[in-house]
């Protein structure tokens, strides 16, 4: 008569992976922050095409070696997403990963749906994972999307061609595919760090724009003390300090100590971050 | 204002003592760390500045005061080897000072010293003269030989490295082949025959070289600025000369004239060179030359390198990625050659370590550092120093038709290879940029795109023929890497000036000669060409005055050689072990974190408590106090069992719903248990999917429909959707169509309707609803106690909240009455509700009646408003206290009989009609 849990109730079962990615996946913003990772290579497209008829001016020595990555960027598809890429990595990507991990807990706590999953109940501890592995999988999935779009409306303007470098030679079609992978591997490792800090203001606050807009302008704080160059050796705990590391992987050979030690900060920032977010949420009390 | 206020306070902690202690806790750990980090370190060395005053010259009696550093470590046990730390042309002792302490920090005594003739050193520039630089060292070892500290070979003997870069790496070599008390030297950056470093030539012939202007210049101009800038000493010599001797100053400025030195200069510098002394030099050799150095090219320290090896000298040659044009070079490149020369020092200094291997070591530029935009190379090492002929070769193929280039007069326009003494161009040198030629005066002799890539280490090699109307000519061949874009890099700068005498007017007459281009360590990617120029002009040489067109061609053939090393592992490799190491940490605790916590729930979930096994809730001695003090419940204990329907009434803020947030394990409480179906409930226990909830409003995703968001929410409890009982839910929720609509478009009504029928979904056996009716209109109302009423039948139970008197009452069959956190009655609704033993009055006369009915012996009489009695009866009965009214001439207008309830639940709000305080 004194069964556990009522018929069919297992702990492990409950807000099931799909359900939570229905869950986000009928959201506006999930919509429109996955949406707008379509239509910001289109954006760029039509601006280089209206902007400077698609041929980046020539320098003094021949726009070779030294010219930017945005120089760079009409001469391939794969130069084409690479510049998607850096202009997004430094802002965009971010407030997009703020917002998948930082408003994931605090809007179920503001429209006051949290209260009824733990009620369920769903472990929080399978509640937080569920989500952040959701939000961990929409997070990707926008990084994809806009590196796949830029990459295949880049190869229908621009053609497949070598990834050209401005720091080091050009890298054929191939290995710069490979390359690129590398990139948007390491961009979403550094990302992590992000994704730490909104997970755990979504947890610690109610409000889904002060969870988002924090961990955002926690970033900003450290890439303006990233900038402070009396700083010195103390820079190098910024969370921000090896964001441009992935730079790296454009010259040949792949510069990869640096990538080592982002991903070394990234993570552990994140675990730390993470850690904290799973320890407070399975002990505090829920006042949503 | 005070909303923001309020709203900050909600959104930051609470400040309590146990918070501010942990944040004070960490802001002063944070503040040592900083501290930490930041102090200036106690250094491992002392030093003591000297004025040290030797006797040079030819005969050895001039004296001449220098000015000196003696640095000693701090710690070390008995005595130790000395270096004699040498600064390049133009220092002082100063400009070694951070290499000084980081070999006293190594366990040397250093003795730096600025050479005579700059700085605060007495003397005039002899440019390391055996017979005035050369003794001044010497004296130096003399001096420390008599230090205590310093060990020694035997008495006047020290045991003595030399180390400099540059003027104080000749002075090294030179001191060496001069004074067998040398141990060991690390000659770094610096010239064989200084003649031909100023006059290079290129091709295989005796003529002279072509005079490096720009460099020599600079040279003399940094031994002049001395005095220009503040003369120490008055009235040495004139402008002209500056601080150099008589000698040195006239054989400059005869060779800079003309370009061409008479024999006094040339013997002038010849005396100045290691090349006439390599043979005496019986110090194990450290060389070290830099690839980006249009001064002293890497050949420089070839020559020395064969000079001294062929004594049976240990010799060990290392290039790196720098040099007079390229400064220190990347940081792996500084660090290796650090690394070389303490390893050389130690070995034979302080015999320590095994004997460094003779195997060669170089660098090659891999591209630029993401991060800083610097340079990045890669260290090779291969077993024996080939020399600039490279271990192999590669032959490429260059065409181009005989050309006629024109010599323009004075050399100006001229074109540009390097800029010497600006420093810092290491990357520009490396990467095109700089090097520019002038149309008319060169030409080009270019080759197929590569087919694969080429490692070149050394000096390429070309044939050159050249016709000139005058006899001579002088030329510049260089070598260019052109990628796929056009970009021609011109490797280091560096160029091969050639000067050729005797030379017929037609070049179908000339003479093919070799011209040995500067050694360069490059890879020609695959997709490249290579250009071979010839040029009339450098800006950088002392061409001949006199226009003049000349007629060049090159053989087809350029050997390159090359060499095919074991790349130096990237000691940076470490980092990415330390990512693994990290990442497997962190997985091996979340393993940990988890078994453990699977552990916990299972022997959580086992236990029951058997007395309670079929009682749908159980609570006891519940107490919640917040973080503040505040204590929102205590005491609270009250059980509802099958087939009750029991309310929790109480005013707002009496504690009703912080007692069913932690019966839904939402907040924890701070004492006390509940026990549903004798399981312990703590937050998530699964126990809670048999209890249905309603707390404190609905929570439903906006952008959801009504039918979604139930749907949502079965999804998230994993359970089988035939379990659901959607329908009888759907039906509860009574929607009709709208159940489709956005819950954001939901009335208040609407939304606490789904929100019942959510609580309801799969019909769990306890029901909890907090104010289920809120919002609801009264035949809403009634209908939802049918539904409650009915609910509570099969074993089910409900537990209802409310504010609401005549909810309670009507819909429940138990009641817990609660105020102030605690509870006030509780019992069935029949026994709270039945009669109580007062009544209400209202009398025409109030005195007059107390009087009467304190006579019958009740228990109490209590005023009420105007003409108004509340009367304890004590067991009197009502008709007798009517009948003794109006005997006594009391008119009765009402009599009402009060219930136990209503005097409960009315003393409780009657007194304080704000409720019980904001909860």
């Amino acid at each position: 008569m004194s069964a556990s849990a009522a018929t069919g109730y297992r702990a492990t079962h409950t807000l099931p992976f799909w359900a939570e990615v229905r869950r986000q996946a009928s959201r506006r913003r999930t919509q429109l922050a996955l949406g707008f990772m379509v239509v910001l290579p289109l954006i760029i497209l039509a601006a280089f095409e209206f902007g400077g008829g698609g041929e980046a001016e020539e320098d003094s020595d021949g726009g070779g070696a030294f010219s930017s990555i945005a120089d760079l960027a009409t001469s391939s598809g794969l130069n084409f997403t690479l510049f998607c890429l850096a202009v997004s990595a430094g802002f965009l990507l971010v407030v997009v990963v703020a917002l998948f991990f930082g408003d994931t807990v605090a809007s179920e706590a503001s429209w006051g749906s949290l209260r009824y999953l733990l009620a369920i109940p769903v472990p929080r501890a399978r509640l937080l994972g569920v989500k952040l592995i959701v939000a961990a999988g929409y997070s990707l999935l926008a990084l994809l999307t806009l590196a796949g779009t830029g990459l295949l409306i880049g190869t229908l303007r621009y053609g497949w061609g070598p990834l050209g470098s401005t720091i080091a030679a050009e890298i054929p079609p191939a290995e710069g595919l490979l390359r690129l992978l590398g990139i948007l591997a390491y961009l979403a490792v550094t990302l992590l760090v992000v994704a730490g800090l909104a997970f755990l203001l979504s947890v610690l606050t109610d409000a889904a724009l002060g969870a988002v807009g924090g961990a955002v302008m926690l970033w900003i704080l450290s890439n303006i003390l990233n900038q402070i160059e009396a700083l010195g050796d103390l820079r190098t705990v910024l969370p921000t300090y090896y964001t441009e590391a992935w730079r790296g992987l454009l010259s040949t050979p792949v510069q990869a100590d640096e990538l080592a030690k982002g991903a070394i900060s990234a993570v552990v920032y994140a675990t730390i971050l993470w850690s904290f977010a799973f320890y407070r949420f399975t002990r505090k009390d829920i006042t949503s | 204002m005070s909303a923001l206020t309020a709203g900050l306070r909600r959104a930051l902690p609470r400040l309590t003592r146990r918070r501010a202690i942990v944040a004070a806790v960490a802001l002063v750990l944070i503040a040592a760390a900083a501290v930490w980090a930041v102090r200036p370190e106690r250094a491992s060395w002392t030093s003591e500045e000297l004025r040290l005053t030797v006797r040079s010259g030819p005969a050895g009696t001039e004296p001449v005061e220098l000015d000196a550093r003696f640095y000693l470590p701090r710690e070390r046990s008995g005595k130790v080897p000395a270096v004699l730390l040498a600064h390049g042309f133009g220092g002082t002792k100063n400009s070694v000072s951070s290499d000084a302490e980081s070999l006293a920090d190594r366990g040397y005594a250093v003795l730096t010293w600025t050479a005579r003739g700059f700085g605060r050193s007495g003397g005039e520039i002899h440019l390391d003269s055996p017979d005035y630089e050369v003794r001044d060292a010497q004296g130096l070892l003399d001096w420390l030989a008599a230090r205590p500290e310093v060990r020694t070979d035997a008495a006047g003997d020290p045991r003595v490295g030399v180390v400099g870069g540059s003027y104080g790496g000749a002075l090294a070599l030179l001191l060496a082949g001069q004074d067998q008390r040398v141990d060991a030297i690390v000659p770094s950056i610096t010239w064989n025959d200084l003649g031909k470093a100023f006059l290079p030539q290129s091709a295989g012939t005796d003529a002279l070289g072509v005079f490096k202007k720009s460099w020599a210049g600079l040279f003399f101009g940094n031994g002049s600025a001395d005095l220009l800038e503040g003369p120490r000493e008055t009235a040495i010599g004139d402008p002209a000369c500056g601080r150099f001797a008589a000698d040195v100053c006239a054989a400059y400025l005869q060779m800079a004239t003309t370009g061409l030195p008479e024999q006094a200069t040339l013997d002038l510098l010849s005396r100045s060179s290691p090349a006439g002394v390599l043979d005496k030099i019986k110090a194990p050799t450290l060389l070290i030359q830099g690839a980006v150095d249009s001064l002293f090219p890497l050949s420089e320290a070839d020559a020395n390198a064969k000079g001294i090896a062929a004594t049976g000298t240990p010799v060990r040659v290392a290039w790196f990625t720098g040099g007079h044009d390229g400064g220190v070079g990347p940081d792996s490149d500084a660090d290796r050659v650090k690394f070389l020369t303490v390893q050389w020092l130690d070995h034979y200094l302080n015999g320590e370590g095994e004997t460094p291997s003779d195997d060669f070591t170089w660098s090659r530029v891999a591209g630029f550092s993401a991060l800083d935009r610097g340079l990045v190379t890669n260290g090779y090492s291969a077993d024996a120093y080939p020399g600039l002929a490279g271990t192999r070769s590669a032959e490429v193929t260059v065409e181009g038709p005989a050309q006629p280039i024109a010599n323009p007069p004075n050399g100006n326009p001229g074109a540009l290879s390097s800029l010497p003494g600006l420093g810092g161009r290491l990357s520009s040198l490396l990467s095109g940029g700089v090097a520019m030629d002038v149309p008319g005066q060169f030409a080009a002799f270019t080759s197929a795109p590569l087919r694969e890539a080429v490692d070149v280490a050394g000096s390429p090699t070309v044939r050159l023929k050249v016709a000139s109307p005058t006899g001579e000519a002088v030329v510049f061949v260089k070598l260019y890497d052109v990628d796929q874009n056009g970009v021609a890099t011109l490797s280091a700068g560096l160029v091969a000036p050639v000067r050729l005498t005797g030379l017929p007017a037609n070049l179908n007459d000339a003479q093919a000669v070799t011209v040995t281009l500067p050694a360069i360590v490059r890879q020609v990617e695959a997709g490249h060409t290579l250009r071979v120029t010839v040029a009339t002009s450098d800006q950088a040489f002392l061409t001949p005055a006199q226009p003049a067109t000349y007629t060049v061609a090159v053989e087809p053939a350029v050997t390159l050689p090359t060499l095919v090393g074991t790349p130096i592992a990237n000691p940076a490799i470490i980092w990415w072990y330390a990512l693994a190491g990290v990442v497997g940490v962190i997985l091996l605790g979340l393993l940990v974190v988890l078994l453990v916590l699977r552990r916990r729930h299972r022997r959580q979930e086992s236990t029951v408590t058997e007395e309670y096994a079929d009682t749908p809730l159980v609570v006891r001695g519940l107490r919640k106090a917040y973080g503040d003090g505040f204590v929102a419940v205590q005491e609270i204990g009250f059980t509802v069992r099958r087939g009750q329907v029991v309310g929790l009434l109480g005013p707002n803020g009496a504690g009703k719903t912080t007692t069913l947030r932690v019966l839904m394990g939402l907040t924890q409480p701070t004492e006390g248990e509940i026990f549903v179906f004798g399981h312990r409930l703590v937050p998530g226990a699964p126990i809670l999917s048999r209890v249905g909830a309603l707390v404190e409003g609905p929570g439903f995703l906006p952008h959801l429909s009504g039918y979604q968001n139930l749907k949502a929410y079965w999804q998230a409890t994993g359970r089988p959707w035939e379990d659901a009982r959607f329908e009888e839910a759907l039906e509860i929720a009574g929607l009709g169509d709208s159940v489709h609509r956005k819950t954001r478009k939901y009335s208040h009504g609407m939304r606490q309707r789904l929100a019942i029928a959510q609580a309801m979904l799969g019909l769990p056996e306890l029901l909890v609803l907090d104010e289920p009716t809120d919002g609801l209109d009264p035949p809403q109302i009634a209908e939802m106690r049918r539904v409650l009423q009915r609910y509570a039948t099969d074993g089910r139970a409900v537990l209802v909240s409310s504010h609401l008197l005549a909810e309670v009452e009507q819909t429940c069959t138990h009641a817990v009455v609660v105020n102030k956190g605690r509870i006030v009655a509780s019992g069935p609704v029949e026994d709270i509700v039945g009669d109580s033993p007062s009544v209400q009055l209202d009398v025409t006369d109030v005195p007059a009646a107390t009087r009467v009915l304190a006579e019958l012996g009740v228990r109490s009489v209590t005023p009420e408003g105007t003409s108004g009695l509340i009367v304890d009866m004590n067991g009197t009965a009502r008709s007798e206290l009517v009948a003794s009214l109006v005997g006594a001439g009391i008119g009765v207008d009402r009599l009402v009989p009060r219930r136990r309830l209503e005097d409960a639940f009315l003393a409780l709000v009657g007194d304080n009609s704000r409720g019980s305080g904001d909860r």
